[in-house]
């Protein structure tokens, strides 16, 4: 303390503090670098050089002339029909798993929200399938969906190979789809249910609203930033999703389930067209900030 | 009497929760004869423990649970020393570094990871890292690090800087007074994050699948997909014990913070 009464007038204080600036500088470098080196390495550096790919005929194995290639990649990627196919598959897939993961987690979320008996148990539940590592959840589904050991053909009476079906291979993944990305969206919702203040509902019921008047008119309006956050994050997640569909279809039958980020691993590994296959790389991260990009602008500007 | 449809609704959603659930533990604990009959049974009729004890004899099952085990481990302890003062930085200083880290850290959500994974196999196989267990757990690291930085600069951010300043006054080196004041205010957070990273470490399928071939290095996410051959229903029991298994660290992890998930962790990552 007495240091500082001491401290002789202000003309020195400016070049201390410069001084103590750029002690500080160099303190936050050597803080940082040691994150610094592998995020550089592994993740920003693969990055551009993914982007760079894109552009190339490079291939996948040891001996190969890498040769730039323009936007060859580019056209043959518009004219390749598995890649629609696989793109289409893929819009299915995100929209259908991200609404009804929204629909039903809300549902769940204002169940748990209310006083009601037994919610505990649901609410251990809802945070189960977040815990279990995804291969598991896809091996846990095979043996739910197994035509010959599994439990659906025995509930429903029925004798299908589900997941071997064309028509019904996407339908049955989008169920575990749902399933797995459920809890996360729930407790975001819950956490966001009890973060609106107990006086807007007083003041709702006052009014005479009645339980729907008050979900649209309270709820929803004040929930919004947490729904629009919740459900970009999970469409990204969704779009993004491989283990999952690996473990039940491997993308078959038939590519009836080749989601774009299985399709992008096929070209790149098993076909080894590394090039071909940053710009199908380069193409889903494109198409997944527009959307999000647009969905975002959208809700602001309403939010306005 | 109106809460009925509530109740209704409510049962719905555990029915659907919990039913694959039930129905891996029942798998697990059938003999292969019940496995094989033509209409499956909910309740095993003599529930065994055999599909365990097949699935500790599997030595390619084991192996890998102790490779997964080593690289969770070497991983999770990695992320923390390493982005442990990145996150001190991060939270006690403003700068355009630590904005650009925080951008990276949201960035890191969004991307695909087929566009990093191509160039990165790339990089790893002129490294001679590809088929090696520290090849995985130097990518775990990296892919890992982003979302711990932000659990723990949260952590740091919550412990007042006045008491270091308060260390400070009293005589204290900067050093020890982060050492003995900062440092044990922050182990909790420090704990949650190696949890985290270790949790992230074990489940990780995506990176291992492309960056081991050999089954001789595969973790357990991996060899438990091999498992699942076209030997037909024999197998099937042992492999719902095993994915049983492998799921305890994740539920361990969960019963944990589970308290916290309510409101804190998840709140906070997505509030920004």
């Amino acid at each position: 303390m007495t240091a500082t009464a001491t401290r002789p007038a202000p003309p020195r204080a400016p070049r201390s503090k410069r001084r103590g600036a750029s002690r500080q500088k160099r303190e936050m470098w050597l803080l940082m670098l040691p994150a610094m080196v592998p995020v550089l390495l592994f993740s920003v550096g693969p990055l551009l050089y993914g982007i760079g790919l894109a552009f190339t005929d490079a291939r996948n194995t040891r001996v190969h002339e890498t040769s730039f290639v323009g936007l060859e990649n580019f056209t043959r990627m518009l004219s390749d029909e598995q890649f629609w196919a696989s793109f289409q598959i893929g819009a299915i897939w995100s929209v259908s798993v991200t609404v009804l993961q929204f629909l039903a987690a809300l549902g769940l979320a204002l169940l748990l929200n209310m006083n009601l008996r037994f919610r505990s148990v649901a609410r251990v539940l809802a945070v189960v399938p977040w815990a279990m590592p995804p291969v598991v959840i896809g091996l846990m589904w095979k043996l739910v969906y197994h035509p010959d050991a599994g439990i659906l053909n025995g509930l429903l009476g029925t004798d299908v190979n589900w997941l071997a079906d064309f028509s019904l291979a996407l339908p049955a993944i989008i169920v575990v789809g749902v399933w797995t990305g459920m809890p996360q969206t729930t407790v975001v919702l819950l956490a966001g249910l009890q973060n609106v203040p107990k006086e807007l509902y007083e003041a709702g019921e006052v009014d005479g609203a009645g339980r729907w008047r008050r979900f649209w008119n309270i709820t929803l309006p004040q929930l919004r930033p947490v729904i629009v956050a919740i459900t970009s994050l999970d469409f990204v997640w969704n779009f993004n999703q491989f283990g999952l569909v690996y473990v039940l279809t491997q993308g078959g039958p038939g590519g009836r389930t080749r989601l774009p980020m299985l399709f992008a691993y096929e070209e790149a590994f098993r076909y080894r067209a590394a090039g071909y296959a940053s710009m199908l790389g380069l193409a889903m991260a494109i198409v997944v900030l527009a959307v999000l990009g647009l969905y975002l602008w959208r809700q602001m500007r309403e939010a306005k | 009497m109106r809460r009925v449809p509530l109740y209704a609704a409510l049962l719905a959603y555990v029915v659907f929760l919990a039913f694959p659930l039930l129905w891996l533990l029942s798998t697990a604990l059938k003999t292969p004869q019940e496995m094989a009959l033509t209409s499956p049974t909910w309740i095993p009729r003599e529930p065994t423990p055999a599909n365990f004890t097949d699935a500790f004899g599997e030595q390619d099952l084991v192996g890998a649970a102790l490779r997964s085990l080593v690289v969770a481990l070497a991983s999770s302890l990695l992320t923390v020393v390493i982005s442990l003062p990145a996150a001190y930085s991060m939270a006690r200083y403003r700068s355009l570094v630590n904005r650009i880290a925080i951008g990276w850290v949201l960035v890191s959500q969004v991307f695909p990871f087929i566009l990093i994974i191509i160039p990165l196999f790339l990089i790893m196989r002129d490294l001679e890292l590809v088929n090696t267990l520290p090849g995985l757990v130097a990518v775990h690291v990296t892919f890992t690090l982003p979302f711990a930085l932000w659990m723990l600069q949260g952590y740091v951010r919550a412990v007042p800087r006045e008491l270091e300043e308060a260390a400070s006054v009293d005589g204290a080196s900067r050093l020890r007074a982060i050492a003995s004041v900062v440092a044990p205010l922050l182990a909790p957070g420090v704990v949650a994050t190696l949890l985290f990273a270790f949790i992230s470490s074990w489940n990780e399928f995506m990176f291992a699948l492309v960056f081991l071939q050999d089954p001789d290095v595969m973790t357990l996410p991996l060899t438990l997909v091999r498992f699942t051959g076209p030997e037909g229903v024999a197998r099937l029991g042992p492999l719902a014990a095993a994915s049983l298994m492998a799921t305890i660290p994740s539920l361990i992890f969960f019963a944990i913070i589970q308290r916290r998930l309510k409101s804190g962790l998840m709140a906070g990552a997505v509030k920004g």
